[in-house]
């Protein structure tokens, strides 16, 4: 058994080294030091436990082997993993650190003593209200990653799914939440609770279901700084300090991340979160469809354009991710670059379907991160380039967003694609992208065409060079 | 007078909100990805409550239902540390520089 304040100064310690942590991640070369650091955080945090609860009876034994149980399930997870399906795992860890949270207060509520909370039914009313909130937001946390994996992993469809009354249906559950648990905290009565956690789950599931896929960068940033703010809420009701620390660094760095995205399709947070974008009024869409003239072109033909460029800027999207095409791409550019033709990649901040994405395929297909830049480092380049090589992107480099002021994506910051003295757009069909609408990038006279998959076209193109 | 504890914890949690608003901004845009699946992995930090919950069992009943609902937060916690510091790991052991050679 060790004291309250020395354990109190040990969790402190673990909270400064998840900021350390993140702090890490702030150049590619320190970022493993970084991880490590967190890792030694997070066993501290549990020997400190484990050594001030001081039970080493039967049930540590139990919880030793529940904690392997997870760690071995965990690490396979891990290793097997596809880095095209991290925006799938991320959603999935989400959700069980929101079911943890919910579990956490469960017990608590069940067993106020073990954490000095008071007795059943006569529970701290701070930490009762705490531990509502803690319970409350992990259950929304939970439901709205399960959500967003299945839409992430194409069980469910990516469509949104709206129906009248839905924000109104939302914001009624939203104040039933609050009310619930005023009258929780005044009658102590478990049933509260209980109907406050389902109520949870629900409003949880509503909220996510009218978000559409390509949202998701905005939606998974979202739910991860809610488990933030869950873990907080429950750091509160423990007083544990190195949870509150996690708890605000994760909601912060969550609601950042968020931020970011929705600056990235020039839209506000609450414009994503009511939902219901790209699937509107399918008039509009069938109005201007006239049918334009296309050039489109063959493998042959793309190898000989950038054969004689001296200069081919990449510029990759989800398309990219879905077709596993990192690799074959990446194969491209070192026949490129063996022909001393000088490659570089340009990155939408929204590119793919979480915050980042498209880095971490790169830099799986060994793609230097170096040669890897944002949109505001490499826009001004595409004058100078005479091929751009857009593989799986299309909302991204829609020149609309810059000269039509009706068109959903006006004002979305655009990758400048159409000044490139060459276009090649790998694309499976001339559909239209998420947002719903035509491309004119699509019908200028400079744009080549390439209608195939984006893995086996890369690799033809190559075979042609 | 004596401060509430509770006031403490406040001043804590504003500070570090703070603490990550000006870190995750220094954090580069190409991290973005690993910086979600560690702050996954460290918000599992929640495991300290599911062990105490776990632990406060009384004399013989290991299973009673408030431990029960710990054991369950551990294992989710578990494989959310494990999953989250390996697959960070993982994806950060790919950022490499450009090497010198060209082969």
């Amino acid at each position: 058994m060790i004291s309250a304040n020395l354990s109190a100064i040990f969790y402190l310690i673990s909270g400064v080294l998840f900021i350390l942590a993140l702090r890490g991640l702030s150049s590619p070369e320190t970022s493993r030091q970084g991880n490590f650091y967190g890792i030694i955080g997070m066993v501290i945090a549990i020997t400190v436990t484990f050594l001030s609860v001081g039970n080493f009876s039967s049930g540590f034994v139990y919880v030793m082997i529940f904690l392997c149980v997870g760690g071995v399930i965990g690490a396979f997870i891990a290793f097997k993993i596809p880095m095209t399906a991290m925006p799938e795992l991320v959603a999935g860890f989400h959700s069980l650190v929101g079911l943890a949270a919910v579990f956490v207060a469960i017990s608590a509520f069940i067993n106020p003593e073990a954490f000095n909370l008071g007795y059943p039914g006569e529970i701290k009313l701070a930490s009762l209200i705490e531990m509502s909130i803690g319970a409350a937001v992990g259950a929304i946390t939970f439901s709205g990653s399960i959500i967003a994996f299945l839409k992430l992993q194409g069980i469910m469809s990516g469509a949104p799914i709206t129906f009248k009354g839905q924000h109104l249906l939302n914001a009624l559950i939203l104040i039933s939440i609050v009310i619930l648990t005023y009258f929780l905290c005044t009658s102590q009565n478990s049933n509260l609770f209980w109907i406050l956690i389902g109520i949870s789950f629900l409003i949880g599931f509503l909220l996510i279901i009218p978000i559409g896929g390509a949202d998701m960068p905005v939606v998974i940033s979202m739910l991860n700084s809610y488990s933030g703010w869950a873990a907080a809420g429950i750091g509160f009701t423990l007083e544990n300090t190195a949870l509150i620390i996690t708890g605000a660094l994760v909601g912060s760095s969550g609601a950042i991340l968020s931020y970011i995205m929705c600056k990235g399709m020039n839209r506000s947070f609450f414009n994503v979160i009511l939902g219901g974008f790209g699937a509107t009024d399918q008039s509009s869409k069938d109005k201007n469809k006239e049918q334009k003239p296309v050039k489109s072109g063959n493998a042959d033909d793309a190898a000989f354009l950038m054969k004689n460029a001296s200069s081919v800027i990449i510029v990759p999207g989800y398309g990219m991710a879905v077709a596993q095409a990192q690799h074959a791409l990446r194969e491209m550019v070192d026949t490129l670059k063996k022909n001393g033709i000088k490659v570089s990649y340009a990155i939408h901040p929204v590119a793919g379907r979480m915050p980042g994405h498209m880095n971490v395929l790169l830099a799986e297909a060994n793609v230097p991160y170096d040669e890897v830049f944002e949109l505001e480092e490499i826009n001004n380049d595409f004058a100078n380039a005479d091929v751009a090589f857009v593989i799986g992107a299309n909302d991204v480099t829609n020149p609309v967003a810059k000269t039509d002021p009706q068109s959903p994506i006006y004002g979305m910051p655009v990758l400048d694609v159409e000044k490139c003295k060459s276009v090649l757009f790998v694309k499976r069909s001339l559909s239209p992208g998420y947002a719903g609408i035509d491309n004119d990038l699509f019908y200028k006279e400079n744009t080549l065409m390439l209608f195939a998959d984006a893995k086996k076209m890369t690799e033809d193109i190559t075979k042609n060079l | 007078m004596e401060i509430d504890p509770f006031i403490f914890r406040l001043s804590i949690f504003i500070l570090s909100i703070f603490v990550g608003y000006y870190v995750v901004w220094s954090v580069t845009p190409s991290l973005h990805t690993p910086l979600m699946s560690v702050t996954n992995a460290i918000s599992s930090v929640i495991i300290v409550g599911a062990i105490i919950a776990a632990l406060a069992s009384d004399e013989g009943s290991i299973f009673t239902s408030s431990t029960f609902f710990g054991y369950l937060a551990i294992t989710l916690a578990a494989v959310n540390i494990f999953g989250g510091f390996l697959v960070t790991q993982r994806m950060l052991a790919m950022y490499k520089k450009k090497k010198r050679d060209k082969k």
